[in-house]
């Protein structure tokens, strides 16, 4: 049952989380990303908030990468299993769309896995131009995650899901998807 | 305020299928991330306003979607598919806080649709898919853009949105630059395209009430933005009127052109023949 409100979710300050949030808000970030499995929630930056809101209920906060990103559905699913697994009896999921989520908000260790599984990850948005101004104008280089080589080439804008671009490399010949900067 | 939606999973509401998906039956008691319908949020003018911004981006989701398999090559399969999925993701925010998403798509009538007419355009060639792209994404992110900085029910979305939306715009005019300035025959389509989708412009800037966003204002930035890109692309900026002269305007109002009836046709079918189908 998906409603929609306007009230804000759970407020997550690091502080103010009790030493059960804390451990089910490491369970919920361990749940990977279902398109990129290489990379936690807690990696891409898309858990906002946890709170524990009575005996065995707990709220949620998720954020999506796009807005029309379908994984967040099974994103929810999977963290709903999770907390239920460490003994919540009910769960609540909230979808927020403010503030918008960033590239930037993947780990460093997020973007060393990407990396890895052959995703080239997204350039910092302070390189590109002010933030929100979308696309960049100018090609900053982007690395092939196989070779290495920053001699790669824009084949289009959008690839297997939507945060993704596809890009190939001029050095090895390979095509590898981008991560792109929102 | 923060536009949230929420999902709730109660007690032995999480079995699943082997493959880890939510089992196919559109049961009441499956984990819940069926796109039921929420609280209405929103209401009088305010909530109009939503519900047309709402069916604009449905309806072009619609149209994109018809591309899937049958585009030129297949980067351009794959992007006309993502453009409409942004878009639909929008349409799916924007209805929820003016009634059930669901019920508003598949069982409305033609003329319960307040969509702008430019979106409902049939493809055509990809010459005139890009031109109703070019015009209406140059259009959708200068609203976007708007609505983000008034602040209110939609600055959520629409802060989240004008990111996704620069992308369409970027594939727009490259697209537009690339057949503008290409063979003498794309020029001639692309040149072809702009013409006639032309008279549907001007209804993108007629005032919306409720919406709290002056769109009149944002004519002329659209103009010299359009320009630009036609321009740069050896193209020339149509000159004749941007309304038709029998229904200016007349998309917000719920008048349509013939060829809407047939693209919901598509669209509601299913649903009105098997209701609440899912997989």
């Amino acid at each position: 049952m998906v409603t929609v409100r306007t009230s804000p979710g759970p407020a997550l300050a690091p502080g103010e989380l009790s030493s059960l949030e804390e451990e089910l808000l490491r369970l919920a970030g361990e749940v990977p990303d279902p398109e990129l499995p290489v990379v936690s929630l807690a990696e891409l930056g898309v858990l906002r908030g946890i709170r524990v809101v009575g005996p065995g209920r707990v709220e949620v906060e998720l954020t999506p990468t796009w807005t029309a990103c379908p994984a967040l559905e099974s994103m929810a699913e999977d963290v709903s299993e999770v907390l239920k697994g460490a003994g919540m009896s009910e769960v609540t999921v909230h979808k927020v769309l403010s503030p918008a989520w960033s590239s930037d908000a993947i780990s460093a260790e997020g973007r060393r896995k990407l990396a890895e599984a052959g995703v080239a990850p997204p350039r910092p948005q302070t390189l590109g131009g002010p933030a929100g101004s979308g696309p960049v104008a100018v090609d900053l280089a982007i690395r092939c995650p196989h070779c290495g080589s920053t001699d790669t080439r824009l084949l289009s804008r959008f690839s297997s899901t939507a945060c993704k671009s596809l890009r190939r490399c001029e050095s090895c010949g390979e095509p590898f998807d981008h991560f792109k900067e929102v | 305020m923060t536009a949230t939606e929420q999902t709730t999973t109660g007690p032995g509401t999480s079995e699943r299928t082997a493959s880890g998906h939510a089992p196919a039956a559109a049961g009441a008691a499956t984990a819940g991330t069926s796109p039921a319908a929420g609280a209405a949020e929103l209401s009088g003018a305010a909530r109009a306003a939503a519900r047309a911004l709402g069916d604009d981006a449905l309806v072009l989701a619609q149209r994109l979607g018809e591309w899937a398999g049958d585009a030129p090559v297949l980067e351009e399969d794959v992007a006309l598919t993502n453009i409409a999925l942004d878009l639909l993701g929008q349409a799916r925010t924007l209805l929820s806080m003016t009634g059930d998403e669901d019920e508003l798509a598949y069982l409305r009538e033609e003329h319960e649709f307040h969509n702008v007419q430019l979106v409902e355009q049939p493809n055509g060639d990809f010459a005139v898919t890009i031109a109703r792209q070019l015009y209406f994404s140059v259009y959708q992110e200068l609203l976007y853009a708007a609505l983000a900085a008034r602040g209110g029910e939609l600055a959520p979305l629409a802060a989240k949105a004008v990111k996704e939306v620069a992308y369409h715009r970027d594939h727009a005019e490259q697209w537009t630059l690339r057949l503008g300035d290409g063979t003498e025959e794309s020029h001639r389509r692309m040149q072809q395209a702009l013409d006639g989708l032309w008279r549907h412009t001007g209804e993108l800037f007629a005032p919306l009430d409720g919406l709290g966003v002056d769109l009149p204002a944002l004519h002329e930035e659209w103009r010299e933005r359009v320009a630009a890109v036609v321009e740069r692309a050896t193209l020339t900026l149509p000159q004749g009127p941007d309304r038709t002269p029998w229904a200016a305007g007349a998309g917000r109002q719920g008048v349509h052109t013939e060829s809407f009836g047939r693209l919901l046709a598509e669209m509601q079918y299913l649903h009105r023949a098997h209701p609440g189908a899912s997989w």
